[in-house]
């Protein structure tokens, strides 16, 4: 390859895509490094505190699509405090000094402002996608500078975010040149929009192909939406109330008769059940379903509706679904290859449905082509996790919660060891996987022994000793994030093997065992990893006693050393 | 294989204070095991069909995103279980009245509770609704205010549709009520 011009080697590498091939091209040879580096157009930042942006950009000056993540992930689950950190601002303050021609921005629990917003549609003039993925920090305001500013604007993808709505015009502010859209989603948005000013920006965007709108939207406008865009691939249904007898609900039913073009349905904040008929026609064409929701749909409705889509790949739904409902399921996908069975109850307050093993045996027999499973229930058994390990050996990500964290095998009570054991054996792809119930040490041996593929290890409340946080750090080689709630690891399993961290993302351990000391010996040791404590409670003192308990620890690796946005209940080691 | 009672000592609840009970309660043993073995015994008797209701609040357990737990409020089933304790509160005035009342259109099934409960209250006749005919020569006529901001007849939309559009009601009477769905 080295006699090739660089010219050549770089049309070579164009065609590579993948971040992780990307960095082992970059490993080669010095040449291929620059040649590499010059030709990288997306970056991905796994966690915006390993490095500094003045780094990255550095490093790839062509730099166009970037995609950061901030938080950990339990933060999702409100173990991180408010105001951890994961600002995004110095990421674009920097992007926009050094005239990045920024054209893409992902990001993913970041703390974003109005005014990063603001600075993103001021800066860069090529921009055309905005991917906001479970941040927060923003109000439509933001949006609304989003909208005037981008004039080549393609994608507004709001996911699950907590955005501050001021019910303006945000909508209105997309200027009557913008014509570009291919996909908005605002579906997170808990106010009203100018729906006028929806319908306007529909018909002037021919080639939008994905709209989800949010609660406010009304049939009505869904209807006149829908005449306009027949392009359309991927919609999320806001409100779906509406009268049987109106004029409205007879021509929708009419229109979605004759749409075998889309492929994709969400949505449904609120439904007449009375009207679900009229979507009907749908089904028999989906690819992508995501009913996780719309809690208006009973268990009965919605094993009517699955019935349908025979072509379905991927599903979300709520749990009150029931077993009965999976095996429906079971039945007619057969070529469903990602499930997702959320609680339609998570609080446990009332007499809700619920899914246990029986529905997920019942998938794995029905659906050989699952790889991706998300799946909370109300139990579980050894027997029905070796049935699923044997039915489905692809599973790429495998999460299992169930609701009670500490409850064993429903059938023999014993801990669930065998049952993941045997999941890990067969899955032999497996990339991710969270494990909940009675366990002890033992997974733990399984998943050190097999799991050798494994980079995404979530655990929560599971028992035994030291031993099996070792058995993982010790035994899976790609591990790259691990994050254990309430165990029982204490220093012993943190500093056995602390060079595995700089081998990983970071690792996250909260409620465990950890001590001051602890977490001070590993600070020590090494250097390039940032020992984050979190003192939520101010309960603990940073020149105190060595065997004080560390409540909530969060390591990584970096190369920007202690970072200098932290609060002041973060300590960096 | 672990022995069952090793992982008592190893949990050491007490060091790191992990309580799976209900805030306010004293565990002094670790009551993570033998909680869910009650538990399934518990389900078993009652042929598995409840799951427990007397759940610990963990925090971040569900661990679903908050945003979705916000968004999801558990839909009752309809059959037969008891209206949602937060009722739709809406304003009902009668013409000439001193007075507003205020009622909950959730705890009434339908129209017939709805009128016999606004006939009471304000001690009027209103009469039987009929498609053609409306409130049919009444002196009263019940009308309601929906989200459009339009004063509509109550009655003509099923009873869900009204009770998710009504904002207000307004007892009509006197000639204006008589002038309200006569036929044509």
């Amino acid at each position: 390859m080295n006699y090739f011009p660089d010219e050549v080697i770089e049309h070579v590498f164009h065609f590579v895509n993948s971040n992780k091939d990307r960095n082992s091209i970059s490993l080669v040879c010095k040449l291929w490094y620059r040649i590499e580096r010059f030709s990288r157009s997306r970056v991905l930042v796994g966690n915006c505190y390993a490095i500094t942006p003045e780094r990255v950009i550095a490093r790839f000056p062509c730099l166009k699509s970037l995609f950061l993540k901030g938080k950990p992930h339990f933060a999702d689950f409100n173990l991180v405090p408010q105001d951890w950190g994961g600002y995004v601002y110095p990421w674009i303050k920097c992007l926009e000094k050094n005239r990045t021609n920024l054209e893409e921005l992902r990001l993913k629990r970041m703390i974003v402002t109005d005014d990063s917003l603001e600075l993103v549609a001021k800066s860069f003039s090529n921009f055309k996608s905005l991917v906001l993925v479970s941040c927060e920090g923003f109000t439509t305001d933001g949006l609304a500078a989003i909208a005037a500013n981008c004039r080549f604007l393609r994608e507004l993808d709001l996911q699950e975010n907590e955005i501050e709505d001021h019910r303006g015009q945000w909508l209105n502010c997309f200027s009557e040149s913008c014509t570009s859209l291919v996909a908005l989603n605002f579906a997170c948005l808990k106010g009203d929009i100018n729906l006028a000013a929806l319908e306007r920006l529909v018909a002037r965007s021919p080639n939008l192909k994905s709209l989800r709108l949010n609660r406010s939207v009304p049939v009505e406008t869904l209807h006149r939406i829908l005449v306009q865009a027949p392009q359309l691939v991927d919609i999320g249904v806001g409100s779906f109330v509406c009268d049987p007898e109106s004029e409205t609900f007879l021509k929708l039913t009419a229109l979605l008769q004759k749409r075998h073009s889309i492929r994709s349905l969400s949505g449904f904040f609120e439904m007449t059940l009375y009207c679900a008929p009229a979507i009907y026609p749908l089904f028999s064409n989906l690819i992508s379903l995501n009913l996780s929701y719309a809690p208006a749909f009973p268990g009965k409705e919605l094993i009517k509706i699955l019935q349908l889509c025979g072509k379905l790949q991927k599903l979300w739904v709520l749990d009150c679904i029931g077993d009965k409902g999976l095996e429906i399921v079971a039945y007619s996908c057969k070529e469903l290859q990602e499930l997702r069975v959320f609680p339609s109850d998570p609080d446990g307050d009332g007499n809700a449905t619920f899914v246990t093993e029986e529905g997920l045996v019942a998938i794995s027999s029905g659906c050989p082509k699952l790889n991706s499973l998300l799946y909370f229930c109300a139990q579980m058994t050894n027997a029905a996790l070796i049935t699923v390990a044997r039915n489905c050996p692809n599973f790429i990500r495998f999460r299992l919660c169930i609701l009670d964290p500490t409850k064993p095998d429903a059938a023999t009570l014993q801990p669930l060891d065998e049952g993941f054991g045997a999941i890990v054996q067969a899955c032999k792809g497996l990339r991710r996987l969270s494990i909940s119930g009675h366990l002890t040490d033992q997974v733990f041996q399984y998943i050190g022994m097999h799991a050798k593929n494994l980079e995404m290890l979530s655990v929560a409340f599971a028992g035994g000793s030291d031993k099996g946080m070792l058995h993982v750090l010790n035994g899976c080689e790609k591990l790259n994030k691990l994050e254990i709630r309430d165990c029982p690891y204490g220093d012993g399993a943190l500093l056995n093997n602390v060079r595995k961290y700089e081998t990983m993302r970071s690792l996250w351990m909260s409620s465990c065992n950890i001590s001051m000391g602890g977490c001070r010996m590993l600070a020590k040791s090494m250097p390039r990893l940032n020992v984050e404590v979190i003192n939520e409670n101010g309960d603990l003192n940073r020149d105190g006693d060595d065997d004080q308990l560390v409540d909530k620890l969060f390591v990584y690796r970096t190369l920007a050393g202690p970072r200098t946005d932290a609060p002041d209940f973060v300590w960096t080691l | 294989m672990e022995s069952t009672g090793c992982y008592d000592k190893d949990l050491n609840l007490e060091a790191t204070e992990l309580r799976l009970g209900l805030p306010g309660t004293d565990q002094t043993e670790p009551t993570t095991n033998k909680r869910s073995i009650h538990q399934t015994k518990e389900e078993d008797q009652e042929g598995g069909s409840k799951v427990a209701s007397s759940k610990a609040q963990i925090v971040g357990w569900p661990p679903v995103r908050s945003f979705r737990k916000n968004s999801v409020q558990p839909k009752k089933n309809k059959a037969g279980t008891e209206a949602e304790a937060s009722g739709i509160y809406v304003k009902v005035s009668m013409d000439g009245a001193p007075y507003l009342r205020k009622i909950n259109l959730n705890s009434y099934n339908g129209y017939d509770q709805l009128l016999v409960a606004v006939q009471s209250m304000f001690r009027i006749t209103i009469g039987r609704h009929s498609e053609r005919e409306g409130y049919g020569g009444s002196e009263h006529a019940p009308t309601y205010e929906d989200k459009d901001g339009d004063w509509m007849l109550v009655g003509d939309v099923p009873w869900e549709m009204f009770t998710r559009t009504c904002k207000r009601l307004r007892i009509m009477k006197g000639s204006e009520a008589r002038g309200l769905g006569c036929g044509v």
